[in-house]
């Protein structure tokens, strides 16, 4: 068995003295764990950081063999954020949930190409934004994205403010303020309105936040990853 | 293959000491454990000890129970020693007003190879991983934010002439993302104490071609350029 692809790196966990499992988040392949020799490695550990974007080729005897690995590094994402914390928090949280979430040997490309636009957009001003909107296009390609189109209720679609967390759909000002105590608020950049910030941002990591940990991680007796709750404690700390 | 007595080396009967077979094979598995050794290296490790059980495998077995024994993570900043505080934090000589944050001990007896440092360290144990499952609480952080807030020398009775607060931390963790992951951590948790945290710089390495650096490295000794005096 043997094939070729991009990948992303998710994590690389130590194996025996000098080798590693590393996961990757491949646009063909989906998920997909290999065994990297020598990837303990002086040289080897700048290349297997999470966001790092590789050139892969791994090879099995057999398809469900876990195989091995071996990559060239193509793009140095990690590196570029290693000194700017908020910046390092979304890249590990993107890595941990993307490890977490997705399931593996899966074909996801719309996942690897979201998280390479994450990846784009990580040294660019309005990073965190684009994070909510990832979290949000990876809930819909696992099956559980939200309707933010129209008032679930009936109400004006002009005037969308709330999801409700039953049914992950947009509710309107006025059809959800007799409820809006159990409503998820929802942050006006998500739907074209506003320019974002601090405070939309962690409206939009809890609403997003709610739902993976309801629809990904629950089922799996599986908490939210730690990583992906401390990039949420940073909002609305951050400035805009 | 037990009970099969085997004569271990020329002076076995002199010492009276036997091995079987399965004694042998123990001491292969436990010595093919360490790092740097496979089952081979091992094996011929343990025969080697066999072959000079006065000169090699008693001083061995004995330095080992000894340093079992004796040797303790030190209560004030983690490092490995005989003694409680360590041999550092003992140390009069070592600036007391800089606290070098390490990963682990190795990181600390590379630092101290290089002499490039006189101050103290702080052990915390690994770096936060949210997918092995090392949060915060699970390493040493709380004690080196409450050894910043009661003066270098740590527990009391320290042996540091002097300590009072350190004026710099310096946090030497790996530039890998869960390193500057825990760095970050660590800054957070030491702001408002009123000391000034550092960390070492990245770039190009001694003897680096830059040819040969990635893209990481050589955008890092970009950002971390300074003038030529």
């Amino acid at each position: 068995m043997h094939w070729t692809d991009d990948g992303i790196v998710l994590s690389a966990r130590p194996h025996g003295e000098s080798s590693a499992v590393v996961q990757l988040l491949t646009r063909g392949q989906g998920r997909h764990a290999g065994l990297v020799r020598g990837g303990q490695g002086k040289r080897a550990r700048g290349i297997y950081q999470p966001g790092n974007l590789v050139a892969a080729n791994w090879t099995a005897r057999l398809a469900e063999h876990l195989g091995n690995y071996t990559c060239e590094l193509v793009e140095s994402h990690a590196a570029r954020v290693l000194d700017d914390p908020p910046r390092l928090a979304a890249l590990s949280a993107a890595a941990a949930v993307s490890e977490t979430a997705l399931p593996e040997r899966e074909p996801h490309p719309a996942c690897f190409e979201g998280f390479l636009a994450l990846l784009a957009a990580l040294p660019g001003d309005h990073w965190a934004e684009v994070y909510v909107r990832w979290e949000l296009a990876l809930l819909a390609e696992l099956g559980f994205g939200l309707d933010l189109e129209s008032c679930a209720a009936g109400g004006a679609n002009d005037q969308l403010a709330y999801v409700s967390p039953k049914s992950g759909r947009a509710v309107s000002l006025a059809a959800g303020e007799p409820y809006r105590d159990k409503l998820l608020p929802l942050p006006g950049f998500l739907i074209g309105r506003g320019g974002g910030g601090a405070a939309e941002v962690e409206q939009g990591l809890a609403l997003t936040g709610f739902f993976l940990e309801r629809h990904v991680f629950a089922p799996h007796h599986r908490d939210l990853p730690a990583a992906r709750r401390r990039l949420a404690e940073r909002f609305p700390a951050l400035p805009a | 293959m037990a009970g099969r007595g085997v004569r271990a080396g020329a002076d076995c009967a002199k010492h009276e000491y036997v091995m079987t077979v399965s004694d042998i094979d123990r001491l292969i598995q436990l010595l093919a454990r360490l790092p740097g050794l496979g089952p081979r290296s091992a094996r011929r490790a343990a025969l080697r000890m066999i072959q000079k059980p006065e000169t090699l495998m008693l001083p061995l077995a004995a330095a080992l129970e000894r340093a079992a024994e004796n040797i303790h993570a030190c209560s004030a900043c983690g490092n490995l020693d005989a003694g409680d505080p360590c041999a550092i934090c003992r140390d009069p000589g070592r600036d007391a007003g800089v606290i070098c944050v390490v990963e682990a001990v190795g990181d600390l007896w590379a630092i101290e190879r290089s002499g490039a440092f006189k101050g103290l360290y702080h052990v915390v144990g690994g770096t936060l991983s949210a997918l092995d499952g090392r949060g915060p609480a699970q390493l040493n952080i709380a004690t080196l934010v409450a050894r910043v807030q009661a003066g270098a020398g740590g527990a009391p009775g320290a042996g540091q002439p002097g300590a009072g607060q350190p004026g710099e931390v310096i946090l030497a963790l790996s530039a890998t993302v869960d390193g500057q992951t825990t760095a970050h951590y660590i800054a957070e948790r030491l702001e408002g104490l009123g000391v000034a945290v550092s960390r070492l710089g990245q770039g190009v390495p001694v003897g680096g071609e830059l040819d040969y650096l990635d893209d990481g490295t050589l955008s890092a000794a970009f950002k971390a350029r300074r003038p030529v005096s």
